[in-house]
């Protein structure tokens, strides 16, 4: 069960069980709804955007563990972030978990996020840990509405 | 009560003389290991495993038959010809269809529903017409109905169920009327396992003069089916669901009925004769079947009726039922798994949800252990929000599988939950 335990690791579990920043924000001037039709995995993001930065950002919805702990992460690495900071955050995670990004041995602002890296050995859950990204990217380029199909 | 615990002990004595390892051993698919695990195949709902002779057909069949049908006079188009038919000889007599024109080969249950839907539904249903179907639906058999009514302005009533996934009958008799036009229903669901009482709902619906289509994909491959028992008017299922490969299927259709609709697809094959002025229809089954069909796999299908033929039909359906009790048993015996669908009649079905785990998880654990199930929402988006469940995780099984199993399966569930406290 070890590639298992890479990809349920406590940090994971934690914030699928006690999501953060899991509430709708009322101040938000950006948000959009993602949605995997193949799980059915569903949420909104939303976003506080002032002078190109990102104030706050929240989201809400329903979906598997890693796409939970995916979009809870996503919210504390992106919170404080410029657009162009959280769109390059954005790229590097794509790239991690879809394996084109060595992430350990190149330079990168990943940080505690690298511990997505062992969904890559999932490929049905890759979706799963990207949706948030996608939604996040799509609410900041101003589109409502994505899908990962 | 003492009769059902009597067929109950008839059927375990059945299930008990079930040889398992002989049938096992028929299935070259189910020999591999899986992360190193051997394979637990539990997904048969969704598509089951084919048998050697099967397989061997089929191969035969392009080493040595390979043309194309009904339209050469050279000897292999013949011998293609001959194989084609005589498997669709062989599905009259797996369903007890009157005649083998009754029986149009399709792609599979989806095609078939559409089939009906293009060929009935757009002659037959108009404006303020309605159309039942159920609350358990596949979207295949949902999706083509509201596209219908879309067209025409006719309306979709839906018969809801119970909390154990059970259709209310008595709503069903409340929503058949004057406007009714067709009733829609599957036999067995794929996401609940329940089975229907089809043939009371089949007379209900005669009583207005409405036909009723049913979606097998789910008992033909369980269950004997007889249409002329049934007296249902189309019975849709897939080769694919009874250890038969892709793209073969079966719509059957009382040859009155398929004799006044219109063709599905135009093309060849499906024609007496063209001119750019008027087209002629063949005769049944050709006037539904336009264009090259997918004749290995039907042949295919064919080799696999045989099959089941040969295990014994009842006997396998035994030891399935059996099966899904055990299963039901050791499942519902793990704190925190709720089974989804509860109905008194069941068949090979068990879907389950665990508190505050999604079955995506569910699912990508039990994998790494070598276990295949379905996680999702089983193309029956309608059902989960009856449930109130994003999704569920489904473990469909085949006479295939044994209780050796059914044992991995809990224990790895057991080690979900321990994952996730
Ligand atoms: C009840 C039911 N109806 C229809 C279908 C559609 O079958 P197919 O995809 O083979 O056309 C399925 C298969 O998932 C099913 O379970």
């Amino acid at each position: 069960m070890s590639e298992l335990s890479e990809l349920y690791q406590q940090v994971i579990l934690d914030h699928n069980k006690k999501p953060r920043n899991f509430r709708k924000l009322e101040t938000a001037n950006h948000s959009a709804e993602g949605y995997n039709p193949l799980c059915g995995d569903q949420l909104t993001v939303y976003l506080h955007l002032e002078d190109d930065a990102v104030r706050e950002i929240s989201f809400e919805g329903s979906g598997c563990a890693i796409s939970k702990a995916a979009a809870s992460m996503m919210t504390q690495a992106v919170k404080g972030k410029s657009k162009h900071e959280a769109e390059q955050l954005f790229t590097e995670f794509h790239r991690m978990v879809t394996g084109e990004l060595d992430e350990e041995n190149t330079q990168n602002a990943l940080g505690n996020l690298k511990i997505f890296s062992g969904v890559r050995e999932f490929p049905v859950r890759i979706k799963c840990a990207s949706l948030a990204w996608h939604t996040m990217h799509a609410a900041l380029n101003n589109q409502e509405l994505v899908s990962t199909e | 009560m003492a009769t059902i615990e009597k067929s109950l002990t008839e059927e375990k004595e059945q299930a008990a003389t079930w040889d398992v390892e002989r049938i096992r051993a028929d299935f070259p698919v189910l020999r591999q290991t899986v992360n190193g695990k051997p394979l637990v195949y539990l997904d048969n709902a969704a598509s089951s495993q084919v048998p050697q002779v099967v397989i061997e057909r089929g191969s035969m069949y392009l080493e040595q038959e390979h043309s194309n049908i009904h339209r050469g006079v050279h000897y292999l188009s013949q011998k293609a010809t001959t194989a084609y038919e005589g498997a669709r000889e062989t599905v009259k007599r797996f369903i007890n269809a009157r005649g083998s024109k009754e029986c149009i080969f399709v792609r599979g249950a989806t095609e078939g529903i559409n089939l009906v839907m293009h060929g009935y539904g757009r002659k037959f249903i108009s404006a303020e017409d309605e159309i039942i179907i159920s609350a358990m639906e596949h979207h295949a058999n949902i999706v083509p109905w509201q596209m219908l009514c879309e067209e025409k302005g006719a309306r979709l009533r839906v018969i809801p169920m119970n909390d154990a996934g059970e259709l209310l009958l008595d709503e069903y008799e409340g929503l058949l009327n004057e406007r009714t036009k067709l009733v829609a229903v599957n036999h067995v669901s794929n996401a609940l396992g329940t089975i229907n009482p089809i043939k009371a709902m089949i007379e209900s619906a005669h009583k207005y003069g409405v036909p009723v289509l049913i979606d097998g994909a789910q008992s033909a491959p369980h269950m004997i089916v007889d249409v002329q028992d049934l007296d249902c008017d189309f019975y849709a299922f897939s080769g694919h669901k009874m250890f038969a490969p892709t793209g073969s299927g079966v719509v059957y259709g009382k040859a009155r009925l398929l004799e006044q609709m219109n063709p599905f697809q135009g093309g060849g094959d499906m024609i007496k004769s063209v001119t750019f002025e008027k087209t002629t229809f063949a005769d049944l089954p050709n006037k539904f079947e336009a264009g090259t069909p997918a004749i290995a796999s039907q042949i295919g299908l064919g080799a696999a009726i045989d099959y089941l033929n040969s295990i014994g039909r009842e006997q396998a359906a035994a030891y399935e039922h059996e099966l899904l009790r055990y299963a039901t048993e050791r499942l519902s015996g793990i704190e925190g798994v709720r089974i989804i669908g509860t109905a008194r009649e069941k068949a090979s079905v068990l879907s389950f949800v665990i508190d505050e785990i999604h079955a995506h998880d569910i699912g990508t654990i039990l994998d790494q252990e070598g276990i295949a199930v379905r996680a999702g929402h089983h193309c029956a988006q309608p059902v989960m929000q009856r449930f109130n469940v994003p999704a569920t995780a489904r473990a469909s099984f085949a006479f295939y599988n044994t209780k050796e199993e059914v044992d991995v399966l809990a224990n790895t569930i057991e080690k979900v939950i321990e994952i996730f406290s």
